[in-house]
């Protein structure tokens, strides 16, 4: 056909995955920060400055999981095995969350405390699972004659748990950041207090992970280390750190956008310090995404539609954070 | 496996819920829409406003429910998915794109542009949607149907390779299918709207919207029950060609008598182990009546097929005779409201309109008896004749599976419970109870929400407090 089309899809759907960490990154983010804002009025303002785009945000986890039956059925199906009770608990934890968004508004004084709890568990389950799967995913998953050939547990590592935890601070420092930038007063002050100890909490993570990642899997150590990638892998640990260094310059100001903005870039540097190290695996540690293909015909007659729906989800996202840009406060809600 | 199954099957049959009455809210919208446009009758504007509310919930359920099932292919179904994936996964991701094309374009328009933009261009968006709503089904039908009567299709080692993707889409049982399923969501729309409005009236409450929404309900009834019976054997006769052995369960029919027609068993308990029917009913020659239209023809019985290629024989004759039977309630139905409003008393017959409320649900549960019959009918099979099912799961153990299904089933119960709660409180408030669309907003508030569910209003009865909503 002349069209790379496995290496189109890889793309799409690797680019579907960051969208999404990022954006409902913040989301789950301001369900992690909820027990620490106590008023009901903070509270209702921290969902509101989320609640017109939040479904939004997880529309690319739906295109993620069809793109990857579409692209590589046989990764779908090894690493939804592999990952089942995550998976499972990933996607519970935000059926919880999403219906708690709506009822909670909807409830009255005496129940609203159980949406509250519902939104927070739901949002640390699913952020924790998410984490779980990313460090599982690296940990990589045996495949023996196209089928998944490890036990149920297997996911459950010191590696996959410390990337939960670790995948939690990432996400409550993306939803406190987010936070800075769309709301005021007293509560963003309390927020801006949170952030600062956060903001370290991630750079150690992310220090953690790098060091952990070599060490425990030899065969990333050997892909980091070797020369073509070692060339175009260290602009990454630079500008993590210089990043860092400019999210805490920016903590200590009066800060606006600038911490959000600084914090997507330090999770897009861990994504492609994540893609490097699998690229071009589709399921590490050795299926490829030209082993995981799908057959040709289905990749080019799905990616007609791809390519005429994705730009259009672009662009409607865009156009919803234009009309919902500015501040919200308790009082006046969005103007 | 069976739990597997089961844990499937549990959340399928709750997702299957939403979209279907999705797909018959947006067309009644629609006609709502159309007919207010053309007399002008403000009842109309009322009903749209009102049964716009209960759409946009409805969406929203129906989105989450189905973002599990995007993924459980994977989860419980591994070796389909890496089998099949070929087919079934275009067809998916089409249906995907065609609800975020639907989202994108025409949803928002639809939900929230009332005041926004012209009343032609507003029809025209709700016309989008509805017919969105059947293209989705479309999709996810299309995969259903190849999964029943595969064609279009190479094995290329081990896998499904797509060869022909016009053959693939209109396999002999998808346009059988997408019909009886199109009417199977059309009644049972048809059906909550028809008892919504006959409960509102046995308490009292009578105005021209409640009459106006009764009325079509039992219009469309009478109507579309008929059809739906008429479609049902075209389908039928299309499932006896291509897939006998769910007929001969279907119908109980374990063997041909020597040179007479095949009976019809009206009921009785199947009985796999001794192969037969035990406490049969039986009328001679009827069922040769209606799967041949011939008085002597015979069909084969299930004596003629291996046992380990029948699927289990009295759960398809019983889910069968569920969704026929309230079929039959349905025309009924249907017909005693056209004799009473013949007799100018459509809107006072006591024990009319119970009947209508006590049927509300009766779209809903013979459509998954419908499901039932097709689906267990096709077992052992998942991809017939080409896969079985025992080959398709995913390896887990029995612990894992009893934990996930366990939690579903909560989840399920706890969530979606809160949820239908909602919707029937809202039904029962009524419509033009709680004014327009401008709730959604508020005056001057350039407000577009991307959430369905914003639509509908915050608690009933209460004042919308400013501090918990935006806008």
């Amino acid at each position: 056909m002349g069209i790379n089309l496995p290496l189109i899809w890889a793309v799409i759907i690797l680019f579907g995955v960051m969208v999404y960490v990022m954006m409902d990154g913040y989301d789950l983010g301001i369900g992690l920060l909820f027990p620490f804002v106590a008023g009901k009025d903070d509270r209702d303002v921290m969902m509101n400055t989320v609640a017109p785009v939040w479904d939004g945000n997880e529309t690319w986890l739906v295109l993620g999981g069809a793109g990857l039956l579409v692209g590589f059925p046989l990764a779908y199906s090894v690493i939804l095995s592999a990952l089942y009770l995550p998976v499972v608990f990933m996607l519970l934890g935000l059926i919880f969350r999403g219906v708690a968004f709506e009822f909670r508004f909807k409830a009255s004084e005496q129940h609203r405390h159980w949406w509250d709890k519902a939104f927070i568990g739901g949002s640390t389950v699913a952020a924790f699972s998410q984490g779980v799967i990313l460090g599982a995913y690296i940990d990589g998953i045996p495949v023996v004659e196209r089928g998944y050939a490890g036990g149920a547990l297997d996911w459950l590592t010191p590696f996959s748990l410390f990337t939960g935890i670790g995948l939690c601070v990432a996400y409550a420092l993306l939803g406190g950041t987010w936070l800075i930038l769309k709301t005021g007063g007293a509560l963003r002050a309390r927020i801006i207090a949170l952030s600062r100890p956060l903001s370290w909490a991630l750079f150690a993570v992310i220090i953690a992970v790098s060091a952990w990642t070599p060490l425990a899997h030899p065969a990333i150590a050997r892909r980091w280390f070797s020369l073509p990638t070692l060339v175009w892998f260290s602009p990454v640990p630079i500008l993590v750190a210089l990043a860092f260094w400019k999210l805490r310059q920016s903590l200590r100001g009066e800060p606006q956008a600038g911490p959000f903005v600084l914090t997507l870039c330090l999770v897009f540097l861990g994504y492609t310090g994540f893609g490097i190290s699998v690229w071009p695996n589709v399921v590490p540690p050795a299926m490829s995404i030209w082993d995981a293909a799908g057959p040709p015909q289905s990749l080019g007659f799905t990616l007609v539609g791809a390519l005429l729906v994705v730009p259009m989800i672009l662009g409607y996202t865009a156009w919803g954070y234009y009309v919902f840009r500015g501040k919200v406060d308790a009082s006046r809600g969005y103007h | 496996m069976q739990l597997a199954r089961i844990q499937f099957g549990f959340t399928v049959s709750f997702h299957i819920i939403f979209p279907a009455i999705t797909i018959g809210l947006a067309s009644y919208l629609a006609v709502l829409e159309g007919c207010w446009l053309r007399t002008r009758n403000d009842v109309y504007r009322t009903l749209y406003h009102f049964w716009s509310k209960i759409f946009a919930v409805n969406f929203g359920m129906g989105v989450v429910s189905g973002l599990v099932m995007a993924y459980e292919f994977g989860t419980n179904w591994s070796h389909f998915s890496d089998f099949a994936g070929g087919v079934t996964g275009p067809l998916l991701a089409y249906e995907v794109l065609t609800a975020f094309f639907l989202e994108a374009g025409f949803l928002g328009v639809m939900l929230f542009g009332w005041k926004r933009v012209g009343p032609e261009l507003h029809f025209f968006a709700t016309i989008m949607v509805a017919i969105g709503t059947l293209v989705s089904a479309t999709w996810i039908l299309a995969s259903n149907s190849w999964m029943q009567t595969p064609q279009g299709y190479e094995i290329v080692a081990g896998r499904i390779v797509p060869t022909d993707w016009l053959r693939v889409i209109f396999n002999p049982s998808f346009p059988f299918r997408l019909a009886h399923m199109g009417m199977a969501a059309y009644l049972a729309t048809t059906l909550m709207v028809g008892a919504s409005g006959a409960w509102h009236l046995l308490r009292g409450r009578d105005d021209p919207a409640i009459r106006t929404m009764t009325s079509m309900a039992m219009w469309m009834l009478l109507i579309v029950a008929p059809v739906q019976a008429v479609i049902g054997d075209f389908h039928g006769l299309n499932t006896l060609e291509h897939q006998p052995i769910k007929i001969a369960a279907i119908e109980g029919h374990w063997e041909n008598g020597s040179n007479s027609g095949v009976p019809l068993t009206l009921f009785g308990w199947p009985d796999s182990e001794r192969e037969t029917n035990r406490f049969a009913l039986q009328v001679p020659h009827l069922g040769s009546v209606i799967l041949t239209h011939t008085w002597n023809r015979q069909f084969r019985g299930l004596k003629e097929f291996p046992a380990r290629d029948r699927p289990n024989v009295a759960v398809v004759f019983w889910s069968f005779r569920v969704m026929v039977g309230l079929g039959f309630l349905m025309i009924a139905l249907g017909a005693w409201a056209a004799w009473a409003r013949w007799r100018g008393a459509l809107y006072r017959s006591r024990g009319l309109l119970r009947c209508a409320v006590f049927m509300g649900p009766a779209g809903i549960i013979a459509m998954l008896a419908g499901w039932i019959t097709t689906e267990v009918g096709r077992q052992p099979w998942v991809v017939y004749g080409l896969l079985r099912t025992a080959d398709a799961v995913a390896s887990h153990s029995v612990a894992e599976l009893s934990l996930s299904l366990a939690l579903f089933v909560g989840v399920y119960f706890a969530v979606f419970g809160a949820g239908i709660h909602y919707l029937l409180r809202l039904i029962a408030v009524g419509p033009g109870a709680d004014g327009t669309m401008q709730v959604a907003g508020g005056p001057g508030q350039p407000r577009h929400a991307l959430r369905p569910l914003s639509l509908a209003p915050d608690p009933l009865g209460k004042p919308r407090g400013g501090a918990s909503t935006p806008g």
